[in-house]
């Protein structure tokens, strides 16, 4: 830490704030290399560089100044240093620097650029099975755009989903479970006083797929409007690209989703999973398989389902 | 937010029931005008004959063209017309008599004006149109072009040009003379009569129907059988069940095609020469309309979904290639689907809640608060609103994602493969062994070398061949299994032939 000047970096803030980062570099090895002092406006470019990453729907390509903040912050530690810190003290969590995701950031759980379900879905606050519905909407939008482990950890995929293909994707498992439910002749429907015990697929599986309008718009409590909207989200966040308008809109990942739902909210939604005492096994292979007939389902038109679970 | 209106709804499977067209007596007037509408040139011969410089009043135009139009008519088979000049030397006697004292230059002049404009040289198109009008199935009056001919020309055999009469003059302006052609007519009448009243027609109606249908469902397979291909080529049996699906499907296009053009060709010929002379035969006349259209969209979908099913077979191979040659993953995935959502569907909603709603919390991305000052909202208040302009949505700007360097292998890999299989002529090798042989060298390599041999199964003789190439290598076949840890299938045999270089140029030579 010592190659900052104490007069314009504020030396105990920076330290602990790299360190908070997870990426101070041994000050030793830079040291020996270049002891060149800080300057405000390396700050003043590191702060920039944050900026940028604010701006998820910027693409390094197409901007000479972001993608030269990018350059100096592959060849110089201590510029590298000073940008994780600052995006450290904005609360925001520095998944990657790279020019193909630019400086992608994540807002930690308690920073102001965090998203709150009561900001994102104004009945979800009140509304559980609101609630539940737009979150797994999310889940449901990253789990089709990665169907494999493989893609998820394969840097160069890019998955490509559709709302329709979402829904009906998530119908079908519920379908099945309804389906398993009665097999084994258990009454799924759920006690009137305790709407909390009641299983999370019935909600879905109750929920309207579409709906009519008096403006010819997608009804906005259906499911296919619950996940529009999730989609529509992550296409401002940064994270899907539109690439047509088939089956209620098609879009494709990019490579700061992947590395979202990689590195942040998969691990998370597990952490949860395995506090809930659920210990899912899987051997690794593909778990989603080509769908079956669908006919009985009614299905939204064009959902283009390949896939049920087995 | 706003969403997109919903798109019109997919064509249905089961065929669009098209509101029935307007009244028999309606399309039977439609039919008359038309009729009418041939018969207008000729009038029109007389008429403008007056313009003519010289003396050509003596002159019956419309008996010439009706005598010329029956000479093409009697003149024409299947395979050609009249020429030109035949018609007008057959038609010159008549002309003739018609005015002896005139020049038989002018005799000439007139039989090729009649000729000309029957085909009316003058327009672009060589061919009349007149305007009429219906009543559509909402009650709306509908003016419509009505574009005919009455002699065409088609190309003969060696470049000459030949003179047929068209259906319409047949029908209209020979029709009513040649008892042959009205004979037809009745005949196509009572053929349609009879197709009606046994059931015929509704038969091969439920028939094409039935079968766009399956079409549609073949389609429909065959497009989620792709989608989870280009997902995961192992949850898609590419070996037995979707080439035969593939094959099925084909047979099916080829047998309904062949089918539904036979169809086609008899009940348009029926729906066009049947007259919707009472309410019974324009009821007729709409079934085979219906039908026509129903056969038509049957086609278009057979042909569809042809195109589709060649696209299949490339698709596959283009992702097995991506996935099954991609490079492992270095770090293990999560299976989003396997190990979350199917785990998290089952448990009660307050406990599957704490599970979206951490995924929610980390799984959006972030949103840059807005932070709003007094003296901007006042301005932002105070500001007009500003008149928007119809010049239409904006343009989004197109992303470009750099398409990054992801070739498997190296340069070096690739010599070392190439030298691998740089076999003699004379000794071919199995596939084990070179596998065997490059997994001393490389761990990587095998996969190089396996990918090189199966593309050499189908080598690409046609390009060796323009590209004067003097050996070639290829790998064949002959039942054997390959026992391999990394690999399965046939232990094919590897080797390289020698081609006849100085033969394929001499033979390109001679072509060029």
């Amino acid at each position: 830490m010592t190659q900052y000047d104490a007069d314009e970096v504020p030396q105990q803030d920076l330290g602990s704030a790299a360190g908070a980062a997870g990426r101070s570099v041994p000050a030793a090895g830079t040291e020996a290399v270049a002891p060149a002092p800080v300057t405000p406006a390396d700050a003043a470019d590191a702060a920039r560089l944050v900026a940028f990453g604010l701006q998820p729907k910027l693409v390094p390509a197409r901007d000479a100044g972001y993608a030269e903040l990018l350059r100096r912050h592959r060849d110089e530690p201590a510029f590298a240093r000073l940008a994780d810190a600052v995006a450290a003290g904005l609360g925001l969590i520095v998944l990657e620097v790279s020019t193909r995701a630019g400086m992608a950031v994540a807002a930690a759980e308690d920073s102001v650029f965090a998203v709150r379900m009561g900001d994102y879905a104004r009945r979800a606050s009140s509304d559980s099975a609101d609630r539940f519905l737009h979150g797994l909407a999310h889940l449901a939008v990253a789990a089709l755009a990665f169907p494999r482990p493989e893609d998820l950890a394969d840097d160069g995929y890019i998955g490509r989903i559709t709302v329709n293909g979402v829904d009906a994707f998530v119908r079908q498992a519920c379908r099945r479970l309804e389906e398993r439910a009665a097999q084994d002749g258990e009454n799924s429907d759920p006690a009137s006083d305790a709407p909390g015990l009641e299983a999370a697929w019935r909600i879905y599986a109750r929920r309207s797929a579409t709906g009519a309008t008096k403006d010819a718009r997608r009804l906005a409590g259906s499911t296919t409007g619950i996940i529009a909207k999730a989609v529509a989200f992550l296409v401002d966040s940064g994270f899907l690209q539109r690439t047509g308008d088939d089956a209620g809109g098609a879009y494709r990942t990019t490579a700061r989703y992947q590395l979202q739902v990689r590195d942040m909210a998969g691990g998370a939604a597990m952490t949860e999973l395995l506090e809930l005492g659920v210990v899912p096994v899987a051997d690794g292979s593909a778990s989603l398989l080509p769908g079956e007939d669908t006919d009985a389902l009614d299905l939204v038109a064009d959902a283009g389902l390949p896939f049920h679970a087995p | 937010m706003t969403f997109p209106a919903p798109r019109a709804a997919a064509p249905q499977p089961a065929g669009p029931h098209r509101p029935a067209p307007g009244p028999a007596a309606d399309e039977g007037l439609a039919r008359r005008l038309r009729a009418l509408a041939c018969t207008a040139p000729l009038h029109d011969l007389d008429v403008r004959k007056a313009n003519l410089a010289g003396e050509y009043g003596g002159y019956a135009m419309a008996e010439v063209a009706l005598a010329v139009i029956d000479l093409v008519t009697l003149h024409m088979d299947f395979d050609t017309g009249a020429d030109h000049d035949e018609i007008v030397a057959r038609v010159l006697p008549r002309i003739a008599a018609q005015a002896p004292h005139r020049p038989s230059g002018e005799h000439e002049r007139v039989a090729r004006w009649v000729l000309e404009n029957l085909v009316n040289v003058g327009s672009v198109d060589r061919g009349f149109r007149a305007v009429y009008g219906t009543f559509s199935t909402e009650g709306e009056y509908v003016r419509r072009d009505y574009d005919f001919k009455l002699i065409e020309e088609v190309p003969g055999a060696g470049g000459s040009v030949f003179l047929r009469a068209t259906d319409e003059a047949v029908n209209v302006l020979v029709g009513a003379l040649d008892t042959d052609v009205t004979s037809a007519q009745i005949a196509a009448e009572v053929k349609l009569e009879v197709l009606v009243d046994r059931g015929r027609l509704a038969d091969a109606q439920l028939a094409a129907e039935q079968a766009r249908y399956r079409t549609v469902q073949y389609a429909e397979t065959l497009r989620r059988t792709l989608d989870a291909t280009r997902r995961n080529v192992r949850a898609v049996d590419w070996l037995q069940t979707v080439p035969d699906m593939i094959a099925e499907a084909l047979d099916h296009v080829a047998d309904r095609y062949r089918h539904e053009n036979a169809i086609l060709t008899n009940i348009r010929k029926a729906r066009d020469e049947t007259e919707a002379a009472d309410d019974k035969r324009g009821e007729h006349k709409r079934r085979a309309a219906e039908l026509v259209d129903i056969v038509k969209d049957c086609i278009r979908r057979h042909t569809q979904l042809q195109s589709r099913l060649l696209e299949a077979g490339p698709l596959f191979r283009a992702e097995q290639d991506r996935q099954a040659f991609a490079t492992p993953a270095a770090r293990s995935g999560l299976d989003l689907y396997g190990q979350l959502v199917a785990p998290l569907l089952p448990l009660p909603v307050e406990q599957a809640i704490r599970v979206t709603d951490a995924f929610f919390a980390r799984g959006t991305g972030l949103r840059t608060p807005t932070a709003v000052r007094v003296g901007d909202l006042v301005d932002v208040l105070l500001t007009p609103p500003l008149e928007r302009e119809h010049l239409g949505a904006e343009m989004p700007e197109p992303d470009l994602v750099a398409t990054p360097d992801d070739s498997r292998f190296s340069e070096e890999q690739l010599d070392a493969a190439m030298a691998l299989l740089d076999l003699p002529a004379d000794a071919p090798r199995r596939l084990s062994g070179l596998l065997a042989d490059a997994r001393r060298s490389d761990p990587e390599l095998p996969y190089l070398v396996a990918l090189l041999a199966v593309h050499a199964a189908s080598p690409p003789v046609g390009t060796a061949y323009r590209q004067g190439e003097q050996q070639l290598l290829f790998a064949v076949d002959d039942g054997t299994e390959l026992t391999d840890p990394e690999f399965g299938g046939a232990d094919l045999i590897v080797g390289t032939a020698l081609l006849d270089a100085a033969g394929m140029a001499a033979d390109r030579s001679e072509v060029a």
